[in-house]
């Protein structure tokens, strides 16, 4: 492994070693490598295989911006090599190309050139016949992709800390511009947070030599209690809320005022072969030395159109390159680095370019030439032997978050790109991205961009006009030639390529305007130029160039594309994923796993669905008794002087004539007169309810009462009892029995009647019990603390065994509940079942003197004859329909289906509950059920399937 | 969508903490014609401006409070319980 002596402000830690792998094969390198770095170092030049011709790709940028150096690791797919650190024992693997990334086979569609290279081949190729897509997908995935998903869950596995910060000020960008905002405006007395994607801050002046200066920056910032997130990037602007990712946390910073520090993007030239491996950004270079001490190469072209070129060869050249320089501009730019260039001894070629890259897959030579205005070289040229050539075609202003949080791009010929002009209130841009590119005023834009920050929040700033004055009194930025749009020596030979990340070259821009994709957005689409991983930070403005010659229209009238959210590349694990919510379980729930129940999720709640007999389960019901924890039952309480009012204004049957000890079914309505919920009332005293809903209804029947009570202004209170009442219900003919054995209360048929309720102890424990019987035996709704119940359960298991009780599991309770017809609202009704429809016409009483909810509606629906009706069903035949299968009218159109079915054991037949149409709603009446291919005949009931007339129910 | 809300009870949350219930709307004081109910019923103004509404802290104190805010931009003009609204567009 080689490395250059000890540079100032290194990041590795000579003293760390760090081992790896890479493709299984050992690799080395220190604490403060990033994979590239570390690689590189230890020789490779080739990090990736292109996107479509699979081309090998060397690194580009040095900082995480570019895709030439993706990876996979440890089953992440889509690394950035150029900026991930290693780490002992890190397995890192090439992607996108097979066998190696030395040797893929794939190769072949770049050198066959021929059918594989026009864009838009594949648009136009696989289009047809369209059923052959699916065969076509698979071949053209596994050619053409980025990474591989794993298959394994656990590796796929990503958990994501979620912090919401909330400040006065947002920097974006720790370089010198927003390290001297953040400073500026915490001094002031703001809350301040800093964030920037590098590990490291300081950005181009750490890399430039002025680590000393980031150290005294960062100490100042931290001093004046800015919060620093390093390697931390700001992935979008949402309404004001800015994603920084930082590892295993999304910070959600919510700020009044945003710094945009986010600095400029040094970019390409366009010339043949310009992505071999060894052609890379002058500044990615400079970073791979400075940062690393890694040597970029023996011999290097810099081919530069501004000064920060010139500068990069300077230091290229100062840890021991063989440095030329190509500088498009006639004079260098005529400012003293053009002198240093000289004074240093370096060949200076001014008003060239480079037109070509020549090697067998890396960099072995650069033809430099004298260019006219049009990129077309002027005369032969030179050929220089080199492995390294380092571009610099100008700097764009990262200017993404600004635009998406509102900001206007111009196009400003005199720093040959776009700025940003328009800034709503609240935003503010310092340093490179607003278009300041010496190192002085980059800090001086900063400290005004922090103070107009903490002037926004009523903070008094000093010396701002001053700092201004200062500013506008430091040198103008160096002039910039504008690259042309391709430079070339008129060889038809090697590819130009725009954007490396979608191998999209000069030639496919151009046919594709000639196709009459004539405009950035529709190029874009159609070439998926600026679609890449990186964004189009790279190749927006050398596409636009390209456009722009082939249309004659000006780079400000071509525009930009705009650059959506996520600004860097981030992990799907981070921002999406399932929502856990907490899953709920009854105070009983231990007791269910004690008897190994069949647990599964019944919306947030974790429930028995079984015992592992549902079938005996269910007989033990009804032939002697049973126990099943209703717990999940929503539970509230209306108390108030207007509580009866309110509730009949809610339900659509009357409940406030209901006595005290009383019950009552109800549904509530939507004033659609749509069902939207069920369960009992029961009224304990004068002012006080106690309403049941179901288990998933529970939180949108309180925001529905809760809303309506604050809307009507009516004196009363709801309260949910939901978690802190547990609540079993005990059913069977034997239930009484049972109950009598662990109460005083006298649970005779006389004394405590079907829909009494009562207060008792059971076991020593006060309960309520409610006589209802949604299984349709004679039964007992037991409600009672929850920190009491495992007790109360277990003394009704205990004293139930004697006599054959068994706890029974959701399943067999649907069963049972079937045999009679109740109703599930949400599994037997949907969002348009009216009472009507669902067969309870006796629960809407229209002659109650208040408004309740839905009833116009419900005087509407009452008039007419619905058009369908939920009935009963059994087939003759024995088959079971799938729930959710088609029911047939008499013309054989669909027109309802089947919402429920079930085998019922007691019953020897199949039975369900069915949506008809009224025609053939009543008893007796013939349908087809259809269900995936089978036709089943069924007969319509209206009656309960067991004890039609109540009969057990009220013994 | 994302901005902050000041629940009257609990203080300045983000959105997420609260469930929205609508822009406030007006229930017919006696029995509407069918149209009338029609337009109750299934009828928004979709104002693009600023519009009274109701929020419910779904994640706080489940209160129910009114709103003022301007739908292009999110920008919040005030917040209060019911009683406290200030006059204007009746709620319900």
């Amino acid at each position: 492994m080689s490395r250059l002596a000890q540079q100032p402000g290194e990041r590795i830690d000579r003293s760390q070693p760090v081992s790896f792998t890479f493709d299984g094969k050992p690799a080395a390198g220190f604490a403060g490598d990033t994979i590239v770095s570390a690689l590189y170092a230890g020789g490779r030049r080739v990090f990736s295989r292109s996107f479509k011709y699979h081309r090998p790709r060397g690194e580009l940028c040095g900082c995480g911006q570019c895709a030439n150096s993706l990876f996979q690791i440890e089953g992440a797919p889509g690394i950035r090599g150029c900026s991930e650190p290693i780490r002992e024992g890190l397995r890192v693997v090439h992607q996108n190309a097979w066998p190696s990334l030395d040797f893929d086979v794939m190769r072949a569609t770049d050198r066959v050139g021929g059918p594989f290279t026009p864009v838009g081949f594949y648009y136009k190729t696989f289009i047809r016949p369209r059923r052959l897509w699916p065969v076509y997908e698979k071949v053209l995935r596994s050619a053409a992709g980025l990474g591989r998903l794993p298959r394994r869950q656990d590796e796929r596995e990503w958990e994501t800390e979620y912090r919401r910060r909330r400040c006065d000020v947002l920097v974006i960008g720790g370089g010198a511009a927003g390290l001297a905002a953040a400073t500026r405006a915490a001094e002031l007395g703001a809350d301040v947070v800093l964030c920037d994607e590098d590990a490291v801050l300081g950005g181009l002046l750490g890399i430039e030599g002025g680590h000393e200066r980031v150290r005294e920056l960062e100490g100042r910032a931290r001093d004046a209690g800015v919060e620093i997130l390093s390697g931390a990037p700001a992935l979008g602007f949402f309404d004001g809320l800015v994603p920084v990712w930082q590892g295993s946390t999304l910070h959600q910073v919510r700020a009044d005022q945003h710094v945009v520090a986010t600095g400029a993007i040094q970019q390409p030239l366009v010339f043949a072969d310009n992505d071999l491996p060894g052609v890379m950004l002058s500044g990615g270079a400079r970073r791979l030395a400075a940062a690393y001490a890694v040597k970029p190469g023996e011999r290097a072209v810099v081919a530069t159109v501004d000064d920060r070129g010139l500068d990069d060869a300077l230091a290229l050249s100062a840890v021991g390159l063989d440095v030329v320089v190509a500088d498009l501009r006639p004079d260098a730019g005529g400012g003293e680095l053009a002198g240093r260039i000289r004074a240093a001894g370096i060949t200076l070629l001014t008003g060239h370019t480079v037109v070509r890259a020549q090697g067998r897959d890396r960099v072995e030579r650069a033809v430099v030439a004298k260019v006219d205005a049009r990129g077309r070289a002027l005369g032969d040229g030179s050929t220089h032997d080199c492995d390294l050539i380092a571009v610099s075609g100008g700097s764009a202003g990262a200017l993404s978050l600004l635009l998406q949080a509102g900001g206007r791009a111009i196009y400003r010929p005199e720093i040959a790109g776009f700025a940003v002009t328009e800034l709503p209130a609240g935003l503010h841009a310092a340093g490179a991205a607003a278009g300041h590119d010496r190192a002085e005023a980059v800090e001086v834009s900063g400290a005004i961009a922090g103070a107009e920050a903490a002037a926004a929040l009523g903070r008094s700033p000093n010396g701002v006009a001053d700092a201004r004055e200062r500013l506008a009194q430091l040198p103008a930025a160096a002039p910039v030639a504008t690259p042309p749009a391709q430079a070339s020596d008129g060889g038809r030979r090697g590819k130009a390529f725009v954007d490396l990340d979608e191998d999209v070259t000069v030639k496919d821009i151009k046919r594709a305007t000639l196709e009459g994709y004539d405009s950035l957005e529709l190029s874009k689409r159609y070439t998926t130029v600026t679609m890449g991983p990186s964004q189009g930070r790279f190749s927006q403005l050398p596409a636009a160039r390209v456009l722009a010659a082939e249309t004659g229209l000006d780079l400000g009238t071509v525009g930009l594309t705009t650059a959506r959210p996520p600004w860097s590349t981030v992990p799907m694990g981070v921002l999406a994923g399932r929502p856990l919510e907490a899953a709920k379980r009854s105070a009983v729930h231990r007791r269910h796993e004690e008897l190994g129940a069949t647990v599964r999720w019944a919306g947030d709640w974790r429930r028995a669905y079984d015992y592992g007999d549902p079938v005996g389960e269910s007989v033990a019901v009804q032939a002697a008794a049973g126990i099943i924890d209703v717990s999940t039952l929503g539970k509230l309480l209306v108390r108030g002087p207007d509580a009866g009012e309110l509730l009949d204004r809610l339900y659509p049957n009357r409940m406030s004539n209901l006595a005290p000890d009383r019950i009552r079914y109800g549904v509530t309505t939507s004033e659609a007169g749509r069902i939207t919920d069920d369960g009992t009332v029961c009224r304990i005293d004068d002012e006080t309810f106690y309403v049941t809903t179901t288990s998933a209804g529970v939180a949108g029947v309180e925001q529905s009462f809760t809303w309506w009570l604050e809307t009507w202004g009516l004196n009363a209170h709801i309260t949910d009892l939901t978690q802190g009442v547990a609540a079993m219900n005990l059913a069977g003919p034997q239930a009484r029995g049972v109950l009598t054995g662990l109460t005083d209360l006298d649970c005779s048929a006389e004394a405590f009647k079907y829909l009494d309720a009562r207060h008792a102890e059971i076991a020593g424990v006060p309960c309520m019990l409610l006589r209802i019987g949604f299984v349709g035996e004679l039964g007992y709704e037991i409600h009672c603390p929850s920190v009491n119940a495992e007790h109360v359960w277990d003394a009704i298991v205990r004293a139930g065994s004697k006599v054959g009780l068994r706890p029974f599991g959701l399943e067999p309770q649907r069963v049972l509940r079937l045999q009679k017809l109740h109703v599930i609202v949400g599994q037997d009704t949907d969002s348009e079942m009216t009472p009507y429809g669902a067969g309870m016409d006796w629960i809407v009483k229209l002659d109650k003197q208040q408004d309740f909810i839905g009833r116009w509606a419900l005087e509407h629906t009452a008039a007419h004859e619905p058009s369908v009706r939920l009935v009963g069903f059994t087939t003759p035949g024995g088959e079971l329909p799938t729930e959710g299968a088609v029911v047939l009218g008499t013309d054989g159109a669909p027109e309802g289906q089947v919402t429920s079915a079930r085998r019922s054991p007691r019953l020897g037949q199949v039975i369900g509950l069915a949506t008809v149409p009224a025609a053939l709603a009543g008893d007796g009446a013939q349908i087809w059920i259809s269900d995936a291919g089978r036709r089943i005949a069924a007969t319509v009931t209206t009656k309960p399937f067991y004890d039609p007339e109540g009969e057990v129910l009220r013994s | 969508m994302s901005f902050l809300l000041t629940c009257p009870n609990c203080g300045t949350r983000e959105v997420t903490d609260f469930g929205f219930g609508g822009e406030a709307s007006t229930r017919p004081a006696s029995r509407p014609s069918a149209r009338e109910l029609n337009t109750y019923i299934y009828f928004r103004r979709n104002a693009a401006g600023v519009q009274r509404e109701w929020w419910h802290h779904r994640s706080g104190c489940r209160a129910w409070f009114l709103a003022e805010r301007d739908t292009r931009t999110n920008h919040v003009i005030w917040t209060a319980l019911p009683a406290d609204a200030p006059a204007g567009q009746t709620p319900a």
